[in-house]
């Protein structure tokens, strides 16, 4: 029979408009263009989210998040309306109450603590991309207590890169895609950031270059790597400094960088009795000192024509002063770094470690290349040619969340260093604002005086015992212990332990708990349900042992339930925001960049952007900063704020479209139409880095001026490398008795022990792991990776399930079959979950993905939703708290220099309980909430364009 | 029945890269979007909040571990969608003539208007790429976003497919397998793609490259360990090699030119 093909339209209308905006399905801020129709009732709708071709951080492509951001804007599980709870906490009964009412009660609570205590007030934003705005606001009520989830998630990788280099990986920096020919990327790290990294594998792979995964699970990235290194979790650290003492030994180390660039040649003092034991000697203006090997005799770092000598040393009177790199090689070619002494404790057989160190030094010397370009560092030498170490690193959450994460992401920046590849093309690239010396940055700030601002930012780097953020009788100034002896260098606070301490009333009591997108009685918190209890705990006079919680989330998450005030937020389609230089930017190695979102749709609900709330609540309290002299409000909204906000004079929350005509980058006055400038730009502004400041750009000058120029800095800020770490002996000294600052006797040995200058690798078990043998880990699914919800309707048909993965030889060992149910214990308590096996996992590691797991009744899903009867959070066997030591202190689980949640050392055993037919959930089993939203419709089916 | 045409003037298909793709899934929902939006009937979902929930996708990312007879185990993601074939049992099964193969380019789509949902389609394909929408009651598979690659409101450049415009690693490859100039016929030369189970003699269009030989660094230590040798063997000598290595660096005598 003769076929006649139908007529098919293979020119559709694609969409009526097209609004650009940025992606908030996750942390990486892509760029997308939303693309609208209209509907019957002469409605623009969303009708599909793809990514913008322009935009410097996704060029066009989108994960799956992305493009499943339309369920997300329709969501039945959207928050509807401010509501006040009239049940008891924590069982999700609520009445919907007027913004006025809300905004009433929420100034009610909040103004009296102002003109009592500040400090009564805890104030922690989570998943928060407004940290400049929302610090400030923190500022201005003037209490100590602010942070946002950093401290639970990679505080310990971007502190240890601020420490050692000036940045760290992600939005500091990123590989050199373009010229890197050996790629190396260590432990979980599908999350940060989500599309770059695919872009950059993408690049690699197309150039036939090698990648090598370090990582116990063999999924995502990893599974595409060309040698899979399935280490044992928490051993990182050991293997690279034993990578470091291979290539030491065999000199492929970069000496001419390290004597130039990096405080290798620093010289330090080596009286044993001295005060400045282990403290660089300084010049009278306070420059470090090296040796000049064309002279032989000391001179200031930065000194014009300076050779400093990498083996130098210095007798001052009796006392002796070395070189760091002195010091690192007696350390690093000690034998007990050498691979055959590291092997099993890694995992890693000696012959993989050599070989991965002989390919490292391959790449980075004998496939070193040159850039022809110009371009002249910090001392005034001009260098006519930019030479590249095509080897690259990147790591983020995995090797971070272990008690030993400072350290080992310490040594993984000096790995880098020894090197010589960062900011070398072919190696590792700043972002603006970064490089950025940790100089540049704030000291923590916790001085409180009733009705003032706070005395200065919250969070910052310390530099040594001074900075701690402790009260005149030595007790800790911020409710989570922050910037304390116990976790000094705490720089992005510790929220993990905020409801710790306030249910315990250690250091203090608080008043009210006002929190931000942070599912802390979920899988935010370890201890789930522990945490549970101590939210809806009572004390003897029959009140709540925190009085007063104040929520803001967009969605019916579990944390809903335990609020006593809902300020419920928009969807990221529905709002104002801004992408700052001033906070966490979406730069790329060529240039600053900066982004707005705008509200492309308006919300259909009574819900308001958390960033307006805040506006409106520091108006109604008239909060210094918000308040004109003439007692009138600043701003009326977010977007008022983020247009007129001078952080500095002509220095703003966005640094494009300044000035009267628009004209002007970083710098300039208020533009009153800056908004819509970003609009008609696409939603973002990029100002590009001149090509002779591409590279090297903590000592190049025409990228220090290029910063100053844009604002990043008022003045030059070239500085060396810190193989070695000053403050960190400091807090030594410390505990070795010198100094007035002392901390208290329990922690001496320990701060003596972890706060070592120079990298080191210690055991991360702190809890006593005795017969408990097995690492438990869990990632997050690259479809879901930092996005608010799962409870996306298409997303959740990806992952909705999440079993225990357990390797093959455990699976046989404990007679386990696919589906069976095993009873999962930790020191600290035990899990009821379902088992699949997986052969490609380091062989004593078992997973899962983190937060498939649902509370019944959130999320909008059904009682019966996999999520809420088989899904299960591994959190209930971690607990926030190390066992107790006898001696009454709380210790923190946590990374003892940061205070990073050590979420990975955990470690288990596993146990079969049942065939698949013998259980029905995972367990604990918890009740179910109320919902404030119901659940979603059934079925969907919809074309928006019809 | 229905016949396929003897000979297609092109045969656009996709070309997927298993040794790039992370299993990202960012192809499957961006194709749901386009497609719930353009093409046909919209790709529904039933039980969206429930306890199994369902919908219809046009492109599923399936993960298998692959263990070689030495070495770690693998895993691999691999991405399916309608493969375009030759010899597409799907068309010739069809009661209706709802399933056609375009003459044009070689693009099998389903004429919703005249599909009765009898699912033979689904049963005859042996890779499982057909999905009937439950909502619709209409077969649903891969256009190649026919409503795209030729569509004149869309930039030249987004005239490709929507899972190949979005992929992030750029693991996804759209064009002519027909045209051995083609970027994509060159890539499948370059890289040996391989036919998907060419057993079924179904002669699929589109084509994957396989992943690259993994876990080989070790074989490499015999020829990398010279490297490694150390700069010296005595104790203490390590700094005197530093002081002579030094010595060698260029710029060490002569100084820069400040």
């Amino acid at each position: 029979m003769t076929f006649q093909q139908p007529r098919v339209e293979t020119s559709p209308k694609v969409s009526d408009e097209i609004r650009q905006t940025t992606c908030y399905m996750c942390a990486c801020r892509c760029g997308i263009n939303v693309h609208m129709k209209t509907n019957e009732d002469g409605k623009k709708e969303v009708a599909y989210i793809e990514g913008n071709r322009n935009h410097p951080v996704n060029k066009g492509v989108l994960c799956a998040k992305g493009s499943a951001g339309i369920m997300q804007v329709n969501a039945p599980s959207r928050l509807r309306a401010p509501l006040k709870r009239v049940g008891p906490r924590g069982s999700g009964e609520f009445e919907e109450i007027s913004w006025d009412e809300a905004l009433e009660i929420a100034a009610g609570w909040l103004k009296p603590i102002r003109e009592d205590d500040p400090s009564k007030l805890a104030f922690f934003t989570g998943r928060d991309q407004s940290q400049s705005f929302t610090s400030f606001w923190a500022q201005n009520f003037g209490t100590p207590n602010y942070a946002a989830h950093g401290g639970f998630c990679s505080v310990n990788m971007a502190a240890a890169g601020i420490y050692t280099m000036g940045g760290a990986f992600w939005e500091f920096g990123q590989p050199d895609w373009d010229h890197t020919k050996l790629f190396m990327l260590f432990g979980v790290a599908e999350d940060h950031d989500s599309n770059p990294i695919k872009m950059g594998l993408g690049k690699i792979k197309a150039r036939g270059a090698r990648v090598i995964g370090v990582n116990p699970i063999r999924s995502g990235y990893n599974a595409i790597a060309d040698d899979w290194v399935g280490i044992t979790p928490g051993t990182d650290g050991l293997f690279i400094l034993s990578l470091v003492h291979v290539l030491m030994k065999a000199g492929k180390i970069d000496l001419d960088y390290l004597s130039r660039f990096t405080n290798a040649p620093v010289l330090v003092n080596q009286d044993p009795d001295s005060p400045d034991k282990g403290l660089f000697l300084r010049d009278d203006h306070g420059a470090p000192l090296v040796i000049n090997r064309k002279t032989g005799k000391l001179a200031p770092f930065d000194m014009a024509g300076v050779r400093p000598d990498l083996g130098g040393s210095f007798k001052m009177g009796d006392v002796t002063h070395v070189s760091v790199f002195q010091l690192m090689a007696e350390r690093y070619l000690k034998d007990e770094y050498a691979p055959e002494a590291v092997a099993e404790r890694c995992g890693i057989p000696a012959t993989r470690i050599r070989a991965i160190a002989s390919e490292i030094a391959r790449v980075a010397f004998d496939e070193a290349f040159e850039l022809d370009q110009e371009w002249t560092d910090f001392r005034g030498e001009k260098h006519d040619k930019m030479i590249g170490r095509p080897v690259s690193f990147h790591s983020m959450r995995g090797v971070s969340a272990h008690a030993n994460g400072f350290q080992t992401c310490r040594a993984l920046h000096v790995l880098q260093i020894l090197l010589g590849t960062v900011e070398a093309p072919g190696g590792f690239r700043f972002k603006p604002p970064y490089p950025k010396p940790v100089e540049a940055h704030p000291a923590p700030h916790s001085r409180v005086t009733a009705n003032k601002p706070l005395d200065g930012p919250h969070l910052g780097f310390v530099h040594g015992p001074e900075h701690l953020a402790l009260k005149s009788d030595g007790t800790a100034a911020r409710i989570d212990k922050a910037f304390t002896w116990e976790n000094p260098m705490s720089s992005h606070g510790l929220m993990h332990m905020v409801i710790s301490n306030a249910h315990a009333g250690d250091p203090y009591k608080i008043d009210t708990l006002f929190m931000y997108m942070a599912n802390m009685s979920w899988n935010s918190s370890m201890n789930t349900k522990g945490v549970m209890e101590m939210l809806t705990d009572k004390g003897e006079d029959g009140e709540y042992k925190i009085p007063r919680i104040i929520y803001s989330d967009a969605y019916s998450s579990e944390m809903v339930a335990y609020a006593d005030l809902i300020l419920p937020d928009t969807t990221y389609l529905e709002r104002h925001d801004c992408i700052s230089l001033l906070d966490r930017p979406i730069c790329e190695a060529d240039g600053a960049a900066d982004a707005i979102r705008w509200p492309v749709i308006e919300p259909d609900r009574d819900v308001r952007g958390f960033q307006t709330v805040l506006v409106q609540l520091a108006n109604k309290m008239g909060l210094p900063g918000f308040t004109a002299e003439d007692g009138s409000a600043k701003w009326q909204d977010y977007a008022d704020y983020i247009v007129n906000h001078e952080r500095k004079p002509g220095i703003g929350p966005l640094a494009g479209f300044r000035g009267p005509d628009g004209d002007k980058a970083g710098r300039g006055e208020v533009n009153p139409d800056q908004l819509d400038r970003y609009i008609e730009n696409g939603g973002f502004f990029v100002e590009h880095i001149p090509t002779e400041a591409s590279y090297f750009k903590p000592w190049n000058m025409a990228y220090q001026d290029w910063a100053v120029n844009l604002g990043l800095f008022d003045s030059p800020q070239p500085y060396l490398f810190q193989l070695y770490v000053e403050p960190m002996r400091k807090f030594q000294l410390a505990a070795e008795g010198h100094g007035e600052r002392q901390p208290p006797e329990h922690l001496r040995a320990r701060i003596k022990d972890t706060m070592d200058p120079l990298p080191i690798w210690y055991e991360t078990d702190q809890q006593g792991n005795e017969g408990f043998t097995v690492n438990a880990l869990t990632q997050r699914p690259m479809a879901m990776y930092h996005s608010w919800g799962t409870q996306n309707a298409w997303l959740r048909q990806l992952h909705g399930r999440n079993p225990l993965y357990v390797p093959t030889k455990l699976m046989r060992e404990n007679d386990l079959q696919d589906g069976d149910w095993a009873k999962v214990s930790s020191p600290h308590g035990s899990i009821t979950v379902p088992v699949m096996e997986m052969a490609a996992l380091n062989e004593n590691t078992v997973w899962t993905w983190n937060a498939i797991g649902k509370r019944k009744g959130a999320w909008a899903l059904e009682e019966d939703a996999p999520e809420a009867t088989k899904g299960f959070l591994l959190n209930h066997l971690i607990h926030e708290l190390l066992p107790a030591k006898g001696d009454g202190m709380r210790w923190a689980n946590s990374d003892p220099i940061t205070g990073q949640a050590a979420w990975f050392d955990l470690k288990v055993k596993i146990e079969k309980v049942g065939a698949p037919e013998d259980l029905a959930e995972s367990q604990p089993e918890l009740p179910p909430i109320k919902s404030p939203v119901g659940t979603g419709p059934k079925d969907l089916k919809w074309k928006v364009g019809k | 029945m229905t016949t396929l045409p003897s000979a297609t003037e092109k045969k656009l298909g996709l070309v997927i890269d298993l040794d790039t793709c992370v299993g990202c899934h960012a192809c499957v929902i961006s194709c749901k979007g386009w497609n719930t939006e353009n093409y046909g009937a919209p790709l529904s979902d039933q039980d969206a909040y429930g306890a199994d929930p369902s919908g219809t996708f046009l492109n599923r990312v399936h993960s298998f571990e692959v263990q070689p007879p030495e070495g770690h185990a693998q895993l691999v993601h691999f991405p399916k969608s309608c493969l375009h074939c030759e010899d597409a049992p799907c068309v010739t099964v069809c009661p209706t003539g709802a399933s056609y193969k375009r003459v044009e380019d070689g693009i099998v789509l389903v004429n919703e208007d005249n599909c009765i949902g009898c699912g033979l389609c689904a049963w005859s394909c042996p890779y499982g790429a057909r999905e009937l929408d439950l909502a619709e009651g209409v077969m649903k598979k891969c256009t190649l976003c026919v409503d795209r690659i030729y569509n004149e409101n869309l930039p030249e450049v987004d005239r490709v497919p929507s899972c190949v415009r979005t992929c992030p690693a750029g693991a996804r490859h759209f064009g002519d397998l027909g045209d051995p100039d083609s970027d994509v016929s060159k890539l499948v030369a370059e890289r040996e793609g391989m036919d998907l189970m060419p057993e079924m003699g179904t002669k699929p269009v589109n084509k994957y490259l396989p992943p690259r030989p993994k876990d080989q660094i070790e074989d490499q230590i015999d020829i990398l360990a010279p490297l490694l040798a150390p700069v010296t063997e005595g104790p203490g000598g390590f700094m005197g090699w530093l002081d002579k290595a030094l010595d060698k660096l260029p710029g060490q005598s002569s100084g820069g030119t400040a």
